[in-house]
């Protein structure tokens, strides 16, 4: 053997180098970070959704148009058009043509029904300032102004279901989210644990030693975050790949137009390496101190 | 009954490194381990601690070194009674004290050198400020040729002077061995013995537990011996 250098000497790590249990933690860790940053795309493209359809809603309105006695359905909703296009917050009214009337409730009425003899109303697309935009009311009082027999549909009957919605998806996402975080929390205290007690001789020598129990859960707090950050990688990895597959296949509404994902949601799986590491140092800490004032 | 008081004249000088006052020790509900003890150690003393195997050797070490608390009576360290010391200043007091346990207690994956290097290391010390003294300590313990060898690879002889050279890098004030030759042949205990006669002589104070008595008759140093928990006293060199 070669003669011992004490100049060339550098200290070796307290605790031993990787142990077996090691991957099976990392590979539990990565999967709960996996599926907590899915969790999170998820509920981005809900959100994206929600917001999506509540803004579509929001900037349109259907005004429904019964013809007088004295005039023809295509002049009231001429009329209304008129008088709607100058209420302030209107950027366009538009009366639709019999056409798209028709075909809007041909699917309620079947193949049967001969809509010529049907008393159809007209309807009037009115398109709404999306910054300033005309409320209903506005748009009444404009309509009986001109005399028109009309009902106003400003959609907000659709908008709060749409919203509550929306709303409980972000909180079950949440939900889903909290449970995943604290769940790969169990998983590093449990690990902290079997590793404490596969070392416990290591950590009765540092003790008797002179060793601070804060040190010593340092040690044990500093190797699960690592871990628990390579973890992280992994999981968040995987998610963002699965994203951007999702992304592709979908094209510019994602998968699918129900959750469309975004190039920028990918980002926001990048914390996830850095959360897990949190999660765990903070776990391994409390887990480490718990159970060396027990074994002590 | 009568008080089992040691007085170790000369040994009793204040402030004494360690001062036992009617001090027991019991694990949990189990009957007392150790009863009554009274005695003190002066700094840079050599005692033996001898006694049939279960006579509370082991235990009144662990007191000493901070592993067990006394159920009854007042051990004072270094002139601090060790029941009101609070807990995060417990290290720094062990830091001060060097223990040869009788299963070494060495880590597996360090090499000799830093097993050695460990109380130095836990003590904050930079490691250009200790290598040649952790060095030149394993040299004067036998082990130049060994400073790479992990544990494993080490003869019982070798374990045994390697959990010394960790226990007294440091430069403790007191040293506690339990049963430091229970693993090796007589020649080995008596290079061992000269080791601690040695660490004693630049004013250690050492404290061996053992029921080898020939090494105790060999030392010639005064003895505590316990029984069934009790101290009686005894002589020099283990003569009643």
């Amino acid at each position: 053997m070669s003669e011992f250098d004490a100049e060339r000497w550098r200290p070796a790590p307290f605790l031993p180098e990787a142990d077996a249990k090691d991957g099976s933690l990392i590979f539990v860790v990565a999967t709960l970070c996996f599926l907590a940053c899915l969790t999170l795309l998820a509920v981005l493209a809900a959100d994206r959704a929600a917001r999506g359809w509540t803004g579509h809603l929001t900037n349109e309105a259907t005004i429904i148009v019964r013809p007088k006695a004295n005039e023809t359905p295509d002049g009231a909703a001429a009329r209304a058009a008129e008088a709607l296009a100058g209420v302030p917050g209107v950027v366009e009214a538009r009366a639709l043509e019999k056409e798209k009337a028709e075909a809007l409730i041909a699917p309620w009425l079947g193949d049967a029904a001969d809509l010529e003899d049907l008393p159809i109303p007209r309807l009037v697309s009115v398109l709404l300032d999306p910054e300033t935009p005309a409320t209903g009311e506005a748009l009444d009082r404009a309509l009986k102004a001109q005399g028109l027999d009309a009902i106003v549909d400003d959609h907000s009957v659709w908008m709060k279901d749409i919203e509550r919605a929306a709303g409980t998806a972000r909180v079950i996402g949440g939900a889903v989210f909290a449970l995943i975080a604290i769940a790969a929390g169990a998983v590093v205290a449990f690990a902290t644990r079997a590793g404490l007690a596969a070392r416990r001789e290591v950590v009765e020598v540092l003790h008797l030693s002179g060793a601070e129990d804060g040190f010593i859960a340092g040690l044990f707090q500093i190797r699960f975050a690592r871990m628990a950050a390579t973890a992280g990688l992994f999981g968040a990895g995987a998610a963002a790949i699965m994203g951007a597959v999702l992304r592709f296949a979908g094209g510019g509404d994602g998968l699918t137009p129900v959750l469309p994902i975004a190039w920028i949601d990918l980002l926001a799986v990048a914390p996830a390496p850095l959360a897990a590491a949190a999660v765990a140092a903070v776990s391994a800490r409390l887990t480490a101190l718990a159970l060396i004032r027990d074994m002590m | 009954m009568s008080r089992n008081t040691h007085a170790a004249g000369a040994f009793d000088a204040d402030p004494a490194v360690v001062r036992f006052d009617d001090v027991s020790m019991r694990y949990g509900r189990a009957p007392e381990t150790l009863k009554d003890l009274t005695f003190s150690l002066a700094p840079g003393s050599f005692h033996f601690v001898t006694g049939a195997s279960g006579a509370g050797k082991t235990s009144l070490l662990k007191l000493i070194f901070l592993a067990a608390r006394p159920s009854k009576g007042l051990l004072h360290l270094f002139g601090q009674d060790v029941s009101a010391i609070a807990p995060r200043e417990q290290p720094f007091l062990r830091r001060r004290i060097g223990v040869v346990y009788q299963e070494f207690k060495l880590l597996e994956h360090l090499s000799a050198f830093d097993n050695t290097a460990l109380p130095l290391r836990i003590a904050g010390r930079k490691p250009e400020s200790y290598r040649q003294d952790v060095a030149e300590l394993l040299a004067w313990v036998g082990l130049r040729s060994r400073m790479h060898a992990m544990p494993a690879t080490l003869a019982g002889g070798e374990k045994q002077r390697l959990a010394i050279a960790r226990a007294v890098v440091n430069r403790p004030d007191i040293l506690l061995a339990d049963e430091p030759t229970g693993n090796v042949d007589h020649e080995m205990g008596l290079r061992i013995l000269r080791l601690f006669v040695e660490l004693n002589r630049l004013g250690t104070t050492i404290l061996i537990a053992t029921h080898d008595q020939d090494l105790v008759a060999a030392s010639g140093m005064p003895v505590l011996h316990l029984d069934e928990g009790r101290l009686t006293q005894l002589g020099a060199g283990g003569e009643a």
